[in-house]
């Protein structure tokens, strides 16, 4: 079996303890940056082939993060990599005690196939900066890319360190039937679900980067200048990123009713400007990544109640696996629509009386990667913050907390478990040990049985740090 | 007490929902995560501590036979630590922490706010049932939780105590306890549960991660394996062979995750640290441990045969150089020592968790790390006794284990701004201190955004000048933006 040979070189390279110095580390993040900028046409080109993205949003979304994180992991590695001091009681001096951290050994990245050179790539430059060796597993539904990765990586990176290989649910398989030291997976609840409990089996702790419906709540802003802002974040956001297809895409709007039909004349708006009039004419958006989704997608606006909401949009082309930026007000709730979550271009917005009302609306459903918020109220934020759970909040705009290297990325309940991005990168692959040094003098003559009062006395104070009563008690003036 | 029966004979997958259910809507109301509430639960704990520490004695001492002082040091005294720290550092660990922006979210602000996971299950041990119970039920408390906690029914005195306390003194709407076995264990981890925080051996532990997988629920695992003491031969002998046994046999006879399991040292030296062992266990223990009042049991038959099994194998048996007396009735084995075990005996294959110390000898000092990195798991600790500075370099960056302790032996269990957990098979996560807390928590990134500077660039039309200015900025780079925006207003 292949995969087993590959993870065994894995497992001797690392071994060799080379993935361990810094040098080679920082060798890897800077030949990964000559990756991505020596070939950033062929990423466009794969971008394009597998996704239909247009190089700007290629470069915002996939190059240009990969470059910056690279960046920002090689200013920071030495400081990461340094011990931590912890700061030790009296009474244990003298003592110098630490927190080390190391690499965890071999580890698995899953990546999913919509942002496929982000997802493969970011956790990458978290496990290389941790000293791990890896073996990547790109998704095979975006195959440009996939194919692109495969070639390239072995020509700029240390092979027998970093491996990447193709194929599809049957190798994803296989990898999982293996142990591993930590397993990252990009994806679904559905397939996380089968990570774990594959990772179950050798006790690998895994870290799950999956999806539910990111809502935003829209709340009536103090100027129409705000509103506009607000609007052409939520298009952009929406459609920006690979047409809706993104962990993170607003899935859905919460507005008050009377403000509904004010947002939408804003929203169709840019959705012109920005994308186009009509379907004919798209451009500057990414399309449906397989017939498989665009089927799932356009099932969702079949249903004739569905159907009958949409307010915008709504056309589709089966040839060019495009669906138009569509808007839907007030769809059934419980239409597939609103209780999966939609990965795609389907934007519905539902009302409600007040816009506090939101808050038990998005209680109501599973915990979200994001939450998005667009409000001046402070109060109310006070409240969004404190009643609901999601792995971020974002208020006033949308997507770009992915971009924010100092705040954890990751979800909670549904959306997953464990973080990412700057330096929660390099912690997620590595192994926090905890050092104690100690000297052998002086010595505690109470720690050693056979046990006594005084010695029971002597160690109770020393618990509390009681270090009055520990000398009152050894003069012989406190009783034990 | 008669209803009480009934419940314990009745708990499966309907009275395990139900439970949950009602955690869910305590939960849900908001109670748990109130300041007041998590430090009125924390003061009852400490005075529940306080008042009912000879019970707490009494039970230890029913299950384990264990020594008052381990009780009242290891168990209830580090409780109380553990309390009296939350307490103290309870406000300044529920304030969000500010997060630095960058010049890519300007103007921004962000922080990350710890929340609660909401309704989670801790599983406990038996070897320290009031220590492994309660710890992890602080950081829970702590952090808004509420919580079920599950004792193991192998120390059933302490077991019924912890139900009958937790019920007394803690707000029992939101935190409880379920007794039982087996079936009880598996209807609970049936359930949705935000966090499950297991202590115990890595084969239930792999059930426990199999069921959270169900749910997508994250888990702490906190489990065991063979910690090893490498003792190097220029070193204070006395003061070590002290602290080794402080660390094995005055920790519940050797019952506990963190025990030294197995000694290397060099072929030259072992015969003074056998001699050293020998002279240091009588002056502890006296002449005949077996009759020790400082001793914990063996907890069980199951364990008193499984560790008899250990000693009276093959080429093992004769490797006794100190010890091996046995009390079948009493479940006691005396503190027993090995010398040069094969590689390939049960005794060196399977975390000990008794009285058994084998010591391995290898030509260098050097030759130990082979030894331990040639097991293929990593242990929860591992201990070195040495002067010498190059060793502990080496030590600290070759062996990976949960926790290292140079020159002593278990006392990093007692110091909380160190993290305490394993690694590989020892385990998943950490705790202790501030790390209970985080354990517990989710912390949520929260991004705040102006209106104003909204960066047209981020808007199709997608244009070259764009392109460029995206490679500028993203790059960090002022003067490649103005470039970009100056090209632009040219064309």
């Amino acid at each position: 079996m292949e995969e087993s040979v590959a993870v065994a070189e894995l497992r001797e390279t690392f071994k060799s303890g080379r993935t361990r110095s810094v040098a080679w580390r920082k060798n890897q993040l800077r030949a990964l940056i000559d990756l991505i900028n020596e070939n950033e046409d062929s990423i466009f080109k794969a971008l394009h082939q597998d996704l239909g993205k247009h190089p700007v949003e290629s470069y915002r979304d996939e190059v240009g993060v990969i470059l910056k994180s690279a960046s920002y992991t090689l200013s920071c590695l030495d400081k990461w990599v340094a011990p931590r001091k912890s700061e030790l009681p009296w009474l244990l001096f003298p003592a110098k005690g630490e927190v080390q951290p190391e690499p965890l050994g071999v580890v698995l990245i899953f990546a999913s196939w919509n942002f496929p050179i982000t997802l493969a790539l970011d956790p990458l430059i978290g496990a290389i900066s941790a000293g791990n060796t890896v073996l990547l597993k790109p998704s095979e539904l975006a195959p440009a890319c996939l194919s692109f990765l495969i070639e390239t990586i072995p020509h700029y990176l240390d092979n027998k360190a970093i491996k990447v290989v193709g194929g599809r649910v049957e190798v994803a398989e296989r990898l999982l039937q293996l142990k591993w030291d930590k397993i990252f997976f990009t994806g679904s609840p559905r397939v996380g679900r089968l990570v774990m409990a594959a990772a179950a089996r050798y006790l690998t702790p895994v870290t799950l980067e999956l999806g539910a419906k990111c809502p935003a709540i829209v709340d009536i802003l103090s100027s129409p200048f705000k509103t506009k802002v607000a609007a052409k974040r939520i298009v952009g956001g929406k459609w920006g990123p690979c047409t809706g297809q993104a962990c993170i895409s607003i899935d859905y709007l919460l507005v008050e009713e009377k403000f509904a039909s004010t947002l939408i004349e804003l929203l169709k708006k840019y959705i012109k400007r920005f994308y186009g009039e009509n379907i004919k004419d798209l451009k500057s958006i990414a399309r449906i990544v397989n017939k498989h989704n665009f089927q799932r997608l356009h099932n969702l606006l079949k249903d004739p109640n569905v159907a009958a909401s949409v307010v915008y949009g709504g056309s589709v082309d089966e040839d060019k696996l495009v669906i138009e930026p569509t808007i839907l007000l007030d769809p059934p709730l419980d239409s597939e629509i609103m209780t999966e979550e939609i990965f795609g271009p389907l934007l519905p917005i539902i009302t409600v009386k007040k816009i506090e009302e939101s808050i038990d609306f998005i209680n109501s459903k599973p915990n979200p990667l994001v939450i998005y918020a667009f409000t001046e109220d402070e109060t109310f934020k006070k409240r969004i913050l404190s009643e609901t759970s999601s792995g971020t909040v974002t208020f006033n705009d949308s997507m770009i907390q992915f971009l924010c290297d100092t705040l954890p990325f990751g979800g909670v309940g549904q959306s997953g478990f464990g973080r990412y991005h700057g330096k929660y990168s390099f912690d997620t692959f590595s192994h926090e040990k905890a050092v104690l040094h100690r000297g052998f003098f002086p010595e505690l003559e109470p720690r050693y049985p056979p046990w006594t009062n005084f010695k029971l006395m002597f160690i109770k104070l020393a618990y509390k740090f009681d270090y009055l009563g520990l000398i009152l008690l050894m003069m012989g003036l406190k009783k034990s | 007490m008669a209803s009480e029966m009934e419940k314990k004979e009745v708990f499966d997958t309907e009275s395990a929902k139900d439970l949950v259910k009602e955690l869910r809507a305590s939960f849900g109301s908001g109670k748990t995560k109130s300041y007041e509430w998590r430090r009125t639960q924390l003061t009852a704990m400490l005075k529940m501590l306080d008042e009912e520490e000879p019970q707490i004695v009494a039970a230890l001492r029913e299950d384990l036979s264990k020594p008052e002082l381990e009780s009242s040091v290891y168990e209830i005294a580090m409780l109380k630590n553990s309390c009296r720290l939350a307490l103290k550092e309870l406000k300044h660990w529920m304030k969000p922490e500010k997060a630095k922006t960058s010049l890519v979210t300007f103007p921004s602000s962000a922080e990350i706010v710890s929340e609660p996971l909401g309704v989670v299950l801790v599983i406990s041990a038996w070897n320290y049932p009031f220590l492994l119970s309660l710890d992890p039920v602080i950081g829970a408390i702590a952090a808004g939780n509420a919580i079920v906690l599950k004792p193991s029914e192998i120390a059933p005195a302490s077991a019924s105590l912890l139900a009958k306390l937790v019920a007394t003194y803690l707000d029992s709407s939101c935190i409880k306890v379920v007794e039982g076995a087996v079936p009880e264990t598996s209807a609970l981890l049936e359930q949705k549960w935000d966090k499950i925080f297991y202590t115990g051996n890595g084969r239930v532990a792999r059930v426990v991660m199999a069921a959270a997988a169900k749910h997508l629920t994250p888990v702490v695992l906190e489990l065991g394996g063979k910690s090893p003491v490498i003792v190097d031969s220029d070193i204070n002998l006395l003061v070590a062979t002290r602290r080794i046994i402080a660390g094995k046999w005055a920790c519940n006879n050797g019952q506990a995750c963190i025990s030294p399991d197995y000694i290397i040292t060099t072929k030259d030296y072992a015969s003074k640290l056998v001699d050293s062992f020998k002279n240091e266990l009588e002056k502890f223990y006296g002449k005949n441990p077996l009759e020790s009042k400082d001793l914990s049991h063996i907890v069980n038959s199951n364990h008193f045969v499984r560790l008899s099994k250990l000693l009276d194998e093959d080429n093992v048996s004769s490797k006794i150089v100190h010890g091996g007396e046995r009390d079948k009735t009493n479940l006691m084995i005396a503190p027993t020592i090995l010398l040069d075990v094969p590689q390939d005996s049960l005794i060196m294959n399977e975390e000990i968790f008794g009285p058994l110390l084998p010591i391995i000898t290898v030509d260098k000092v050097e030759d130990s790390f082979d030894v331990i990195n040639s097991s293929g798991t990593k242990p929860l600790s591992a201990y070195l006794f040495t002067n010498n500075k190059k060793l502990k370099e080496k030590f600290v960056a070759t062996v990976s284990a949960g926790g290292l302790v140079v020159n002593d032996t278990t006392v990093h269990v007692a110091e909380h701004t160190l993290p305490f957990g394993g690694v590989g098979d020892s385990g998943i996560g950490a705790y202790h201190g501030k790390f209970s807390f985080d354990a517990f928590s989710h912390k949520k990134a929260v991004l705040y955004r102006g209106f104003a500077c909204d960066a047209f660039v981020r808007y199709p039309p997608y244009t070259r000048g764009k392109l460029r200015f995206f490679q500028a900025f993203l790059g960090g780079s002022i003067l490649g933006m103005i470039r970009a925006v100056l090209r632009w207003s040219k064309s």
